[in-house]
């Protein structure tokens, strides 16, 4: 189901209708263990894409190579036309490229405000200091946390610190951004509320990959999913073509019950 | 240079060389089980130095014998101090353990010096010597040489053998794990920093046996175990033992073709070296 | 960046760094001078070290061989070649921070212990390489002609010359200090020492900003080094290249409250004071090493975030004076 040719190079420039991001004939393996195996995609601008798949399935390493944390063994990542696969992870932030985690990494000596203004500071616009202030300021008024600015970040709960590193990654005011579970451990009404808030993000104009386990609420907000399996990407389209593909379901689920309920989901 | 003195400075490095392997095991053992550099490695060393030397001289027993009292000494030293300076630090940043550990090494020293003063002592136990053409050994090194070799097969047998041993490389896998298993990590991490301690005052109490020493010796042999730890791989005792051996051998052999003045430098460029080039290790780290 | 001067964080640690330094030009006594000089040398020490140890989070043992290089590369032009110690000075911080710059790039990549145990590992062998190294003067070291202080008008007026040196040397340490912690690549090296992975990941290019924090932590005790042992008459290895005193600047810094402006120049003021009245207490003098060790454990369990630490944390409201 891949959509790119390997080897295809074609010079973005800016504001031109080309994709974003291509993830190009993508592997990786850990010595011996094949994480990805050929993961091909585009995205292009403004859209969310839902990035799914069983637990294990390389989801987060597939987010690890697009950002720069693992160069891949084989194949390429472009954004925007140009190469960043194998490049320091900073080189991708300074050309609009952020990211959240999994599990948060707050810098937690440093107040939530101090953390906002690291990441707007050292994104794509490189600002200065005091430039890096207001924009700081306004995105956490975004995520809601403008009332905690000055307590150190160690300091919040979870829920807080998962708002943060949101918040973090806005300041640094990307085209790209990537997130990691962002609904993990969250109830019905802020999962909505979160959703909500990735809507508005998109609308914005920043163009967002999300990993999800959480279906109803991937399928719903996503223009395009691509799903993983054992490093492999076995299905991309619509969320409705995917719910309806059976590889799919029995990937996840392994059993016929389930991928009706999975198709009432959607 | 001829063939007998180059023999005899090799064995005479490998054996010495295997006094500081145990010391350098008593350090790494620590630093893979909790990831904590005991700067008062020396300081403990100096003790079993000083006990051995104090039992033979006060009660005149047999400095072999001595080392299994100074041995115990050795682990209950290390529990105490596990219990006063490390246990409250063990999840901070490395800089607090570090200094945790350098002011007990402090304390101690101070202690020592106010009650030995700095002259060099000397344990007068001679077993005599053994002759194979050109190469002169004495008989003490032998014993000293024993004594590692039951040393670490002890320690082997007790890490691979025994309920305790295998708790304790169980919590230097993964401290979390083997608490939900239900390890009680603080006791096996107290025992642990005794065991290497242990073989710290060992070392010492051997060390005693071969050379005079000072209440302020103890540091030079700090100062090798760290070179010997990061060359055997850190968090691996039979790599210690191994990088000891490497360690004796290159004192001996050395000072026959250049000034004995270059080994230390040699010894330290090797040091940072590994540590850049393969900070695992020659032997690879951990268990 | 005039406007930036005028913060009151910075006003405390300048304020404790002149009234030291200032004091002996008041009472003109030689002995205070002395003292002064001791601990405001401490205080430039453990300054700079703080910018690599409480501003970066990388630990060192090895932070006096800048001291002792620069000490032996000022000390040699002065000696055999004849500078004058302004330029002699300047040349031993240079050399520190050439030393700084090559070792970054080949240390700064090791984390934690490692990063630490390496620094040690330097110490000893620029320690043993410099013991052999003849026109260094090998073990006996290089000392100087008494006739040199004459240069400078007398013993006395170099060693007040040398003084006043020190004391504008400090100041500017402090300042700079300050400037680190509140600009961007101070802000930058804070990420580093939170969490480097993510601060890479949000565009922070760590190698090189840690690179250049240590540079900038080396080159103050270069020069340092070269007044030291300017006044000391003469160098050699053991003195300059005590891993004790390395261990002491790491103490200092923690003490007083690492990655703050004011918490190393208060920790080494209060430890070279606590030092001196053990050293000359007849109670305390023999084991003044084991009381010093006791506080140093003390601190550690119950206070690590040192004296200014605490503060900050107790009375919020200080924290912008605090700095």
């Amino acid at each position: 189901m891949s959509t790119a040719e390997p080897g295809r190079e074609e010079n973005m420039p800016e504001g031109t209708a080309g994709p974003l991001l291509q993830v190009d004939c993508v592997t990786k393996n850990f010595r011996g263990l094949r994480a990805l195996s050929n993961v091909s995609f585009d995205l292009m601008e403004n859209r969310i894409l839902g990035l799914i798949g069983p637990n294990g399935a390389g989801k987060t390493t597939l987010f690890d190579v697009i950002n720069g944390v693992y160069a891949p063994d084989a194949g390429q990542v472009l954004f925007k036309g140009e190469k960043i696969s194998g490049r320091r992870t900073y080189h991708s932030a300074r050309l609009g490229l952020a990211r959240t985690h999994q599990v948060v990494r707050p810098l937690s000596e440093l107040s939530v405000r101090e953390n906002a203004i690291v990441g707007a500071c050292f994104g794509r616009k490189n600002l200065r200091l005091k430039e890096a202030g207001p924009v700081a300021d306004e995105v956490l008024e975004a995520v809601g946390l403008a009332p905690l600015a000055a307590k150190p970040a160690g300091a919040l709960n979870v829920a807080q610190k998962k708002r943060l590193e949101m918040a973090r990654a806005l300041a640094s005011q990307p085209y790209l951004l990537l997130l990691d579970e962002v609904l993990a451990g969250l109830n019905p009404t802020e999962m909505d509320a979160m959703l909500h808030t990735v809507r508005a993000i998109r609308d914005h104009g920043i163009t967002i990959i999300m990993i999800e386990h959480v279906m109803r609420a991937i399928m719903s907000v996503s223009d395009h999913v691509v799903v993983l399996d054992h490093g492999e990407m076995i299905a991309q389209g619509s969320p409705r073509e995917v719910a309806e593909n059976t590889k799919v379901v029995e990937a996840y689920l392994g059993r016929p019950e389930d991928a009706e309920r999975l198709q009432e989901e959607v | 240079m001829d063939a007998g003195q180059l023999l005899a400075s090799t064995i005479d490095g490998l054996i010495i060389g295997l006094v500081y392997g145990v010391a350098a095991m008593g350090l790494t053992l620590i630093f893979g089980v909790m990831n904590v550099i005991n700067l008062a490695h020396g300081a403990i060393i100096m003790l079993g130095m000083f006990g051995v030397y104090l039992l033979f001289q006060t009660v005149g027993l047999n400095p072999y014998l001595a080392i299994i009292l100074v041995a115990v000494a050795g682990l209950v030293a290390g529990l105490i101090m596990y219990v006063m300076a490390v246990h409250r630090v063990i999840n901070a940043p490395p800089l607090s353990s570090l200094l945790s550990t350098f002011a007990v090494n402090m304390m101690i020293i101070g202690l020592a010096t106010t009650a030995f003063s700095t002259t060099p002592r000397n344990v007068n136990y001679s077993l005599g010597t053994l002759e194979a053409g050109p190469v002169v050994i004495t008989n003490s090194r032998f014993a000293a040489s024993a004594a590692v070799i039951l040393v670490t097969a002890g320690l082997y047998l007790f890490l691979y053998r025994t309920r305790p041993g295998k708790q304790i490389r169980a919590v230097a896998n993964n401290r979390q794990a083997a608490e939900l298993m239900g390890i009680p990590s603080t006791r096996v991490l107290a025992f642990s920093f005794g065991l290497g301690t242990m073989l710290a005052a060992v070392a010492g109490g051997l060390i005693a046996t071969l050379f005079s020493f000072t209440v302020l010796s103890g540091s030079a042999y700090e100062v090798k175990s760290f070179v010997i730890v990061v060359l055997g791989g850190l968090g691996n005792p039979l790599g210690a033992l191994i990088g000891g051996i490497i360690l004796g051998i290159m004192e001996g052999i050395i000072p026959v073709f250049i000034s004995v003045t270059w080994v230390t430098v040699i010894e330290f460029l090797l040091f940072v070296l590994i540590l850049v080039v393969r900070p695992q290790g020659l032997l690879g780290a951990r268990h | 960046m005039g406007r930036r001067l005028w913060h009151p964080g910075l006003y405390l640690p300048l304020a404790v760094v002149l009234a030291l330094g200032l004091a002996p030009g008041v009472t003109g006594g030689q002995g205070l001078r002395e003292s002064m000089f001791t601990i405001l040398m401490s205080v430039g020490l453990a300054s700079s070290l703080n910018i690599l140890v409480g501003y970066t989070g990388y630990v060192s043992f090895g932070h006096i061989v800048f001291f002792g290089l620069g000490g032996y590369v000022g000390f040699y032009t002065m000696t055999q070649l004849g500078w004058p110690l302004p330029l002699a000075a300047l040349v031993g911080g240079v050399t520190a921070g050439i030393l700084a710059f090559i070792l970054g790039r080949i240390l700064l990549r090791l984390r934690g212990a490692y990063f630490a145990l390496a620094t040690l590992g330097i110490l000893e062998a620029m320690r043993a390489f410099v013991t052999n190294f003849s026109p260094f003067g090998g073990s006996i070291g290089l000392s100087l002609n008494f006739s040199a202080y004459r240069a400078y008008g007398g013993a006395n007026e170099a060693l007040w010359l040398t003084y006043w040196i020190l004391v504008g040397l400090v100041v500017l340490t402090v300042v700079v200090s300050y400037l680190v912690r509140k600009s961007k690549f101070g802000l930058g090296l804070m990420a580093i020492r939170e969490d480097e992975h993510a601060a890479e990941i949000m565009g922070v290019r760590a190698s090189r900003a840690k690179t250049w924090a240590l540079v900038l932590s080396a080159v103050i005790p270069g020069v340092i080094g070269v007044l030291f042992f300017f006044k000391n008459g003469s160098i050699e290895p053991s003195d300059a290249f005590r891993l004790n005193q390395s261990i002491e600047l790491l103490v200092m810094v923690m003490l007083g409250g690492q990655g703050t402006v004011l918490g190393p120049v208060l920790g080494a003021f209060g430890y070279q004071r606590l030092r001196g009245y053990l050293l000359t207490s007849a109670l305390f003098s023999d084991i003044q090493l084991t009381i010093a060790g006791v506080l140093l454990l003390l601190i550690v369990l119950f206070i690590p975030a040192g004296a200014v630490g605490w503060l900050r944390r107790r009375i919020p409201r200080l924290k912008t004076v605090l700095e």
